[in-house]
């Protein structure tokens, strides 16, 4: 079991949370970059084997977005939202 | 007796044939002269394909390579033991109900070939065909299924639906989802090509096979990287038991695809997913049909033991974690009683889980990446069914450098044409 820390509701089961996905990088101008660069963009995402940077919602709690670093060996949150205590 | 034997020493030089006769001659010597199964031979230095990680494609892969192909100087290089990884740790289901057009006769001809694996590898397979019955509670649900059946039936699969009397006559044991439960069964779908088997066979069955005809099983070593020569190709792999040399190497590691081909500089539109699955206590013949129960989200069928082996769903976000969240475990036992609920007095023994890599579109992927002679089998959610299939297919690739038709659709190139192969067939898309 995991328990987030929420920076407005505290350390919560990670049962009331819906995730958001890994923290992709940031959007580029398709514009600007080739071809290969834009599908890799679209189509790929981190996959560490360690600390993944991802997007939880509190969805069952206070409904605040926030950003960890999970290990994605242990589960356990190397690094919780900026501003949680 | 004699010629036939001789024959058989000449095909398959080292492998003793599993009969009957057998038996009984090393049964008369107390079954101390059984010769082992398969070699543990030193490593070399070069070999003319490397494939990493025996499990069941990669076995399956050498299987066809050395069968079909001819190539026998072949090496599977294994981090931990034969068969130790997502080979023991699936529910063994084999089905080819699928969706779409690429899917459904890759898994028709899995499944064939699954059901004449004990004859192939004289290797008994505890093959059971024994039916997979589909429990519908929702109406969407019901119309992708009825939308698959017609699709399946364009491909010799098998498919029917059937109502909600027959469903209970078939599994007497679902007395839940009546017509006061939030969600009431509507209706049923028949799938008669499924079956389970034994997986330790399948693993030990292709080993057997594969080293007697040359192919050399390497256990406890790990493969730390993926070596490119100046020319861009693949040509060797670090061993934690040192370099060893080949021009084509095969990635069948599941999970850990992205860990090993990122060390080629390689980067593919995969993600790590862990997958639940638990077992109960041995009881008496309850259910002869594996049942799958899309909208609650578990499955289970009952194991020759008399084990319920019950699968979920996967956890949320990625994970190379194998074993099971409290959560996921409480949910899928809750969704399994709300049908099931005189499984409350059942006792669950053993809970684990998988860990294996999905593509977006859920499908598989095959083929040769953008570093020259380095493939990939990965993608495979469900990819226990998929074994015999998935190693004709890519042995086909390895060996010609061409797709075979079966897999064609499964390449690296669909996702840069954005052409993907949408998959609700498989467990997550449940």
């Amino acid at each position: 079991m995991m328990n987030i820390p929420c920076p407005f509701c505290g350390s919560r089961n990670e049962a009331e949370f819906a995730f958001g996905g890994p923290v992709k990088p940031d959007r580029p101008d398709p514009n600007t970059v080739s071809e290969g660069e834009w599908v890799a963009y679209l189509t790929q995402v981190p996959n560490p084997l360690g600390p993944v940077q991802e997007r939880w919602w509190h969805v069952k709690g206070c409904g605040m977005w926030l950003t960890i670093w999970r290990d994605t060996r242990t589960h356990d949150i190397v690094e919780g939202p900026a501003d949680a205590e | 007796m004699l010629d036939l034997s001789l024959l058989i020493i000449k095909y398959m030089p080292m492998m003793q044939k599993y009969s009957a006769a057998a038996l009984l001659r090393h049964g008369l010597n107390r079954h101390t002269t059984w010769p082992r199964a398969w070699r543990c031979p030193p490593l070399k230095d070069a070999y003319d394909v490397i494939i990493i990680g025996a499990g069941g494609h990669g076995l399956a892969t050498a299987y066809h390579l050395a069968k079909d192909h001819g190539i026998t100087n072949v090496a599977i290089l294994e981090r931990g033991w034969l068969g130790g990884g997502n080979i023991a740790r699936n529910t063994v289901t084999i089905r080819s109900n699928y969706m779409r057009d690429a899917s459904i006769p890759f898994y028709v001809k899995s499944v064939a070939l699954y059901e004449g694996l004990t004859k192939a590898l004289n290797f008994n397979m505890m093959h059971s065909k024994r039916t997979m019955v589909d429990v519908v509670q929702t109406y969407p649900k019901m119309r992708e299924l009825r939308r698959r059946q017609l699709t399946m039936d364009i491909y010799g699969s098998t498919y029917e639906q059937i109502s909600v009397d027959a469903l209970r006559r078939r599994i007497p044991a679902l007395t839940g989802g009546g017509l006061d439960a939030r969600l009431p069964i509507i209706g049923g779908m028949v799938h008669t090509d499924a079956g389970v088997n034994r997986h330790d066979a399948v693993a030990w069955g292709y080993a057997r096979a594969i080293d007697a005809m040359g192919v050399e099983i390497h256990q406890q070593t790990a493969v730390e990287n993926l070596l490119r020569g100046a020319d861009g190709r693949i040509n060797g792999v670090q061993t934690n038991r040192g370099l060893v040399r080949a021009p084509k190497v095969v990635v069948a590691v599941s999970g850990h695809t992205t860990t090993l081909t990122e060390t080629a500089g390689l980067k593919l539109p995969l993600r790590t997913m862990n997958l639940t699955a638990f077992v109960s206590e041995p009881v008496k013949p309850l259910v002869d049909v594996i049942v799958n129960c899309p909208d609650a989200g578990f499955y289970f069928s009952q194991s020759d033991k008399g084990e319920m082996v019950i699968g979920g769903a996967p956890d949320m976000g990625q994970s190379f974690r194998r074993d099971i969240k409290q959560h996921v475990f409480e949910d899928t036992v809750t969704a399994m009683l709300s049908l099931f609920p005189s499984f409350k007095k059942l006792k669950l023994l053993r809970q684990w889980g998988g860990h294996l890599d999905i593509a977006h579109d859920a499908s598989p992927i095959m083929d040769q990446t953008d570093v020259p002679g380095l493939f990939i089998t990965a993608g495979w959610w469900g990819g226990y069914k998929a074994i015999p299939a998935g190693g004709l297919t890519l042995a086909h690739l390895v060996a010609t450098g061409r797709p075979h038709d079966l897999m064609s659709k499964f390449t690296l190139k669909r996702f840069r044409h954005l052409d993907y192969v949408m998959e609700s067939g498989t467990t997550t898309a449940r």
